[in-house]
């Protein structure tokens, strides 16, 4: 151990600076398994003055450090740095207060999202971002991701949820912003702090509003015999006046994983299938269904299923909440893209992705978040194979080129994290990634918090 | 003070803006003290500044520029069926769509979905530096780069000046109906807001009005449903349902601030439903002080007569912890508590490093 490392063991309780290769090998990578770096340590404090401590060390010494929650993320955010540490919030999990009459929850960051939930869940309240990794992520990733999940288009992402961070910034700095009232007085700092992808720095504190738990659901899977279809019938949906909790489309290789992982079952024949799921009272939701029904109905679908009780409105939400997990049984290797599209382009988009993945001879499937057009197309890859993963990547590029022509986004609620490092300045011009830099300057003037992520470093864009 | 320069176009604005060494944007001013600024400081009116963009109804969104004014934008969306759920308030007062990000101001029916910060997704600014930026984007689900258009709301414009801004929309409710509530006194009203906001019914907006004890409560969905639901909340509580009119005068009186004293100070403090009764009880030891309670208690709008020292109410609001932003009339900006950080200045260098936008301290 260097002598710097020596001094960073003392500011933890013992044997909570791992440096051991074997240990270390735990952390190497995240969800985006392609990429691995073995960091200098790996520290677990127990407290969040402990993470003060450790961030204002690495400030003194110059040391790069990279948050980690539960190491979920899909686009590399937590990928350790070579000569740096990570820093592991999980044993952060204390639920710090649960105000049902106020319906706010505090958080420390190492809380996994759906313990909230759970722990609201006697008072009739959730906490509403639902990621599909809910049951492993945690909330401080969730905010350094501004994660989404299957309930955007209504309820938003994380930031919409996220009241208050007491965090440290990369200068050291402690700072506290809003509170448990849902308005806020002077700039959003909150707003600005989620989705800054651990550039900023490390939230120690976040407060969350609950919601109530939505009364009643109606949810229905309606299968197709095209993806266009498909994509028509959400149209009809938004032009119907309804607003849905959920929308979402698995294409046919994501419902071939989802039969094989957790042998969901789905209409035969179907190129596409589609989940609308509405929520409310119980007497909006009477209404509601009748002209989603309606809706649906005109739309031509092979065969539609209305979930007749909780239980197969389960079913339904198992089979699309597995489909990552689905598609990573049928292949060694996936790569999951997350660019955004505007709404009534999804068919178009879809037809080109589907062009794309036939020439360059990668399977790809496809889950998406309809009712955002956040696409989820999965690039399945076989990592053992000669430049099996430079053909991935390049189908994922040309993706993401065709978000950005289209007036989307290159990520809806993925990050960019190391793998879309090259897109985000085709996204924004040389004076806007120079503004982002600034501000990153400013929360991170060393350049300590996650370097290399977001945006390349310094000494590597030469 | 010299008279607003008035561009037309996004590259004018670029233009005003380097023109001088100090400017603040200015709307329709229906929030005055937010550009009370030095004399040195020149102003840029986004008066002629204005005009929907893009409306793509099938996507939730419209993009506009900053100066257009909320009356236009909601006569558009209305056409279309859709609507801002944020609820922009002073819309028959005249003011914009760049005012109200800046100001961070959200109405009753912000209670539902969330405030402006929760339907703003990009915009395109001029910082410091005269640079034309455009930070977020036009769909809407985005993470990609910071989130300028969030930190935007409630900057007072002091880190960079809008030049057009892109939303969210919704579709509005097949119908709504508004229902009064009257209660014994504050402490009775604070409950009835923290048991209505936690029911079953997923309220519309829930709102106390500056008497203290009518609780104004709107649902919005199918209209059947609605008749159901109004039944079950005045089994609960006495109260009455209002007609389509009725509601709209109630509701426009408490967007527009008809209920507060005019050309006096009127102040908006970010609160919980808790502090309610002690918030009322500072307006009841403040002879005439006015309080209206919005967003089921989360924002309380205060607004004071001429014979109340602003002073007085600060020192109140400090003692609550709570902070606040002063609107209009004369008294401190932040007339609540406040906490400095070395980041807030480290930001403003980043985006100004000129200080060519007047600093919140201003
Ligand atoms: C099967 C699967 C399904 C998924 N489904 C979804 C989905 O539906 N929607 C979605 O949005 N995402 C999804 N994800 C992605 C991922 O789960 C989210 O990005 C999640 O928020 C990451 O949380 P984490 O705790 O694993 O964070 P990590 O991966 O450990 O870290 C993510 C980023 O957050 C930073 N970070 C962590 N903690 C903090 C902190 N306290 N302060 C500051 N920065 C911090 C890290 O440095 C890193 O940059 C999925 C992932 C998997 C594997």
């Amino acid at each position: 151990m260097s002598d710097a490392l020596h001094r960073l063991a003392a500011l933890l309780p013992p044997d909570h600076l791992l440096t051991r290769p074997e240990h270390l090998a735990a952390y190497e990578s995240d969800a985006l398994t392609a990429f691995r770096t073995t960091p200098l340590a790996v520290a677990i404090p127990e407290t969040t003055d402990e993470v003060v401590a450790l961030v204002r060390f690495c400030h003194k010494e110059g040391l790069p450090f990279v948050a980690r929650g539960s190491g979920t993320s899909l686009s590399g955010g937590s990928l350790p740095v070579a000569d740096g540490i990570v820093i592991a919030l999980n044993r952060l999990t204390r639920i710090l207060r649960l105000d049902p009459a106020q319906r706010i929850a505090v958080v420390q960051p190492g809380v996994v999202n759906a313990q909230v939930s759970l722990a609201a869940a006697p008072h009739k309240l959730h906490f509403a971002p639902d990621p599909s990794s809910a049951l492993i992520c945690t909330i401080g990733g969730n905010v350094a991701f501004n994660s989404g999940g299957a309930h955007c288009l209504k309820y938003g992402m994380t930031a919409n949820h996220v009241l208050g961070i007491k965090a440290v910034l990369g200068t050291g700095e402690v700072v506290e912003w809003g509170g448990p009232s849902r308005e806020h007085i002077g700039p959003d700092w909150c707003g600005l702090f989620n989705g800054s992808e651990g550039l900023f720095g490390i939230a120690l504190e976040i407060t969350l509003q609950l919601l109530p738990r939505a009364e009643c659901f109606y949810t229905v899977l309606a299968g197709y015999r095209t993806l266009e279809q498909a994509g028509d019938a959400v149209s009809a949906v938004i032009a119907g006046g309804l607003l849905p909790g959920a929308i979402e489309i698995m294409d046919a290789l994501a419902l071939e994983a989802a039969v094989a992982a957790v042998h969901a079952d789905y209409p035969p024949g179907c190129e596409a299938v589609l989940i609308v799921e509405l929520e409310g009272p119980r007497e909006a939701v009477a209404v509601d269904r009748v002209r989603l029904d309606e809706i649906i109905r005109a739309s031509g679908p092979v065969e539609m299923r209305p979930a007749r009780d909780g239980e197969e409105r389960l079913a339904i939400w198992k089979g699309r909440k597995s489909a990552f997990s689905a598609v990573g049984r049928i292949s060694p290797d996936f790569i999951v893209q997350d660019g955004v599209v505007p709404r009534r382009r999804l068919g178009e988009a879809l037809r080109h992705i589907g062009k794309f993945a036939a020439e360059s001879g990668v399977r790809c499937a496809n889950v998406f978040h309809a009712g955002d057009g956040n696409l989820h197309p999965l690039i399945v890859y076989d990592g053992r194979q000669e430049g099996a993963l430079k053909r991935a990547e390049a189908l994922a590029g040309r993706i993401l080129k065709m978000c950005i022509e289209m007036g989307g986004s290159i990520t809806g609620e993925h990050g960019v994290g190391v793998e879309k490092l090259d897109y985000l300045p085709v996204m924004f011009n040389a004076e806007e990634m120079d503004c982002m830099a600034r501000l990153r300057a400013a929360f991170d003037p060393l350049t300590i918090c996650n370097p290399g992520k977001k945006f390349r470093r310094a000494e590597e864009r030469k | 003070m010299s008279i607003p320069i008035t561009p037309t176009t996004p590259a004018e604005l670029v233009e005003a803006v380097r023109s001088r060494p100090r400017v603040l944007a200015i709307g329709a001013r229906t929030k005055p003290r937010l550009s009370q600024v030095p004399d040195d400081v020149c102003l840029i009116s986004t008066g002629a500044l204005h005009g929907i963009v893009e409306y793509e109804p099938e996507e939730f969104t419209f993009t506009a520029l900053a100066g257009t004014s909320l009356r236009e934008i909601n006569q558009a969306l209305t056409e279309k069926g859709q609507y801002l759920p944020f609820d922009p308030m002073l819309v028959e007062a005249g003011a914009t769509l760049g005012g109200t990000v800046a100001a961070g101001l959200s109405g009753p029916g912000r209670f539902r979905f969330g405030g402006v910060r929760d339907f703003i997704l990009g915009v395109r600014f001029v910082d410091g530096q005269g640079r034309l930026l455009r930070m977020g984007g036009k769909v809407v689900k985005n993470c990609a780069g910071f989130d300028l258009p969030k930190f935007f709301v409630g900057s007072l414009g002091r880190y960079g000046m809008l030049a057009e801004i892109t939303f969210k929309v919704f579709p509005v409710p097949a119908s709504r109906l508004t229902l009064r509530l009257t209660t014994s006194d504050a402490e009775a009203a604070a409950k009835v807001l923290t048991e209505a906001a936690n029911s079953r019914w997923e309220l519309d907006a829930l709102d106390l009005l500056p008497d203290s004890k009518t609780v104004c409560l709107r649902l919005a969905g199918p209209a059947p449903a609605l008749e159901a639901l109004s039944c079950e909340v005045l089994a609960r509580w006495p109260g009455q349902v209002l007609s389509v009119a009725e509601a709209d005068a109630a509701w426009t009186e408490l967007r527009e601030f008809r209920w507060a004293h005019s050309g006096c100070v009127l102040v908006k403090v970010a609160i919980t439903p808790a502090v309610v009764p002690a918030l009322y009880a500072v307006a009841r030891s403040l002879e005439d002080t006015r309080i209206h309670v919005s967003a089921g208690g989360n924002v309380a709008f205060v607004s004071l007569p001429s014979s109340v020292p602003a002073a007085a109410l600060q020192e109140r609001l400090r003692a609550l912890s709570l902070p606040a932003v002063c609107l209009s009339g004369n008294a401190p900006l932040w007339c609540g508590t406040r906490t400095d950080s070395a980041i807030s200045t480290a930001v403003k260098q980043a985006l100004d490093p000129q200080n060519r936008f007047p600093g919140l301290d201003d």
